[in-house]
């Protein structure tokens, strides 16, 4: 595949799904580029599937390009961090997969909204998740500091 | 409340492009100890700005237009009520561990960061359930991340309390726990999670294949750990790090969350490559280390025949008097020292020799101790300057104008074997090359094996002598008898 033909496909998939909505018609649609399925123009029920459907993958494909960046960029760095560093890298590294603590925030906030309609189950899987990750996030920051504020050169 | 509430998303999107940057910014700094405080500290900061970002999404879905206004409020107690008690609980863990239980102390907080990430999926299954009784639909690759948040948290979970009881040396742990047909059992529970997960996947309003699921997941957790002995904990704490990293990565997708992508994306690096160096530094592959047994050879020579009538032991007079007319002493800490609380009096020991104008290093092997860079923290702990803290390529050239080395605590780490004897179990394992320095002074209590289970001709070679004692006592004897 040249150069040129493995790039077009790649921007036209990642760049305009904050442009599109399921409500756009097929003509609509068209008239942005978009490659709705000839059968299927003109019945409205099925474009707005498509679209839907392809704006759910957008969404994964740009979710998995920051995934896949990420560890790129992870890699460079950890790679070049000396054995010396390796325990508080890991304590470090440790709360910082804490960062669940944000997804338990949310699942804790929609809690409440199942607990008035129907039980309060969702909420304490909420409550206890916040508790976990809060100890992971707290305590291994806390616990990393303690560390490397002992590492000191020869005075 | 209502401006929190209806504040434009963008901003709070900002927010996390901005928390990302700076774990990314925090990672860079700890590439060198003199940054590495700060970059602690952006890291934290990151978290808080995350976190911060993330209240009005909270309230948002607490409390919004035709939600009563009680939850809203009730959501941010309970949420405080979880974030006090959990940082009472973090901040004791912190300051009370001590640093020679460091290794507990990760596998642990790694277990709760595991745990969050199966609860938050179990709670978001529960709301999917409720959005699918409700006539909305749900997106496959939601249905697909929470499954997957599920299984590898609760494998994350259970393994790393497996891992911490290992460490702990709780008896019913210490022995690593092998029979017959454990592979086979592991294959199938492995085939059954997959079935199940397909299955989950295509009934996405079934709660009851969630926890199944979760389930299976820690019986897994268990199952693959526990046959792992003491001394491989290092590589299983890493790799169990990188997955509480892919944990959170897949709780990102769930969520559509780019900050817990980005961040479980560097946390899931750097534990692969953590586990990679510490699987290399022992010459032995990860499926190895997981799979495999560790052991002696059939082939092997017996104790009796390395050591027989060979085996030299000293006294701390003796050990002191060398000690006066050296002029370079290289310090080889093993798990041993960890183990006897010795780093003070190694560390004040290193101080006395060095104020007599003798140079001293200190020799870390990569596995030593029970996690990566065990030996550094415990060092750096006793006021050792980390300038003298070398790493084995730095220091294996220098063994030969090396007048006395202490070997204190470690064992397979320094056995020439490995060079050597190609049928031995670490065979190819880089080690320290103590041998060759003029005089090897070994502080152990007995000729025990080390974790390999295999004779160290190193105790019986013609330069050695065996110093045998409790670590921290035969510093401390060796100090008062230099000072005299």
């Amino acid at each position: 595949m040249t150069r040129h033909g493995f790039l077009v496909p790649m921007l036209r998939v990642g760049t305009p799904s904050f442009r599109r909505s399921a409500s756009v018609a097929g003509g609509d649609a068209e008239r942005r580029g978009q490659c709705v399925p000839t059968e299927d123009r003109g019945n409205e029920d099925k474009v707005a599937k498509f679209l839907n459907e392809s704006k759910i993958m957008d969404t994964f494909i740009v979710n998995f390009t920051i995934f896949v960046l990420a560890c790129f960029v992870g890699y460079e760095i950890i790679t070049k961090i000396p054995p010396l560093l390796h325990t508080p890298l890991m304590s470090g590294s440790n709360a910082i997969s804490g960062i669940t603590l944000v997804g338990s925030l949310v699942a804790a906030g929609s809690g409440f909204v199942a607990l008035i309609s129907t039980d309060g189950l969702v909420s304490v899987l909420g409550f206890l998740a916040v508790l976990f990750a809060t100890i992971n996030v707290v305590g291994g920051f806390l616990v990393t500091d303690r560390m490397l504020s002992m590492f000191k050169k020869k005075d | 409340m209502d401006y929190l509430i209806n504040i434009n998303p963008a901003y709070l999107n900002l927010a996390y492009v901005l928390a990302a940057v700076l774990f990314i910014i925090g990672l860079k700094g700890l590439c060198r100890p003199r940054t590495a405080v700060r970059g602690n500290i952006l890291n934290a900061t990151g978290m808080l700005i995350a976190v911060l970002a993330t209240v009005p999404i909270m309230l948002r879905e607490g409390y919004g237009p035709g939600k009563p206004l009680v939850s809203g409020f009730s959501t941010i107690g309970l949420v405080v009520a979880a974030v006090l008690i959990g940082s009472v609980i973090g901040v004791f863990f912190a300051l009370k561990i001590r640093m020679t239980s460091m290794p507990q102390m990760v596998a642990l907080l790694n277990g709760f960061g595991g745990g969050a990430s199966v609860l938050v999926a179990g709670a978001e299954q529960l709301v999917k359930k409720k959005d699918l009784l409700e006539g909305n639909t749900v997106e496959l690759n939601v249905s697909i991340a929470i499954l997957a948040s599920g299984l590898i948290g609760a494998v994350t979970f259970w393994g790393s309390l497996v891992a911490f009881a290992k460490l702990e040396e709780y008896k019913s742990f210490k022995k690593p726990f092998f029979y017959p047909g454990l592979k086979t059992i592991n294959a199938l529970l492995g085939i059954i999670a997959i079935v199940l997960f397909v299955w989950g996947v295509m009934h996405p309003e079934s709660t009851a294949i969630y926890w199944a699921l979760v389930l299976l997941a820690s019986v897994l957790g268990l199952t693959l750990v526990n046959p792992i002995g003491g001394a491989d904990m290092p590589v299983v704490i890493a790799l169990l790090n990188s997955y509480s990293g892919l944990a959170a990565a897949s709780t990102g997708f769930v969520l559509g969350n780019s900050v817990l992508i980005i961040a479980g994306a560097l946390v899931g690096a750097s534990g692969v490559i953590l586990t990679q160096i510490m699987c290399k530094a022992m010459n032995r592959s990860m499926t190895n280390v997981l799979f495999g047994t560790m052991g002696p050879s059939a082939s092997a020579p017996s104790a009796d025949d390395v050591y027989g009538g060979k085996v030299k032991s000293t006294t701390a007079d003796e050990v002191a008097m060398m000690l006066d007319g050296a002029r370079r002493v290289v310090i080889v800490p093993g798990y041993g020292m960890a183990v006897a609380q010795a780093q003070h009096a190694v560390s004040e020991l290193a101080e006395y020799l060095e104020s007599k104008g003798v140079e001293v290093d200190f020799a870390v092997h990569p596995v030593a101790g029970r996690m990566p860079g065990h030996m550094n923290v415990l060092l750096a702990e006793a006021d050792v300057p980390y300038d003298k803290l070398r790493e084995m390529d730095e220091v294996n050239p220098t063994f030969s104008q090396t007048d006395v080395a202490i070997v204190i605590g470690a064992n397979d780490v320094v056995n020439p074997v490995a060079r050597t004897d190609p049928n031995s179990p670490i065979a190819g394992m880089p080690i320290l090359d103590v041998d060759k320095a003029r005089t090897v002074v070994i502080i152990k209590r007995s000729l025990s094996p080390g974790f390999a289970g295999i004779p160290n001709p190193l105790f019986a070679a013609d330069n050695t002598l065996m110093y045998f004692s409790d670590g921290k006592k035969a510093i401390l004897d060796l100090l008062t008898a230099l000072k005299e």
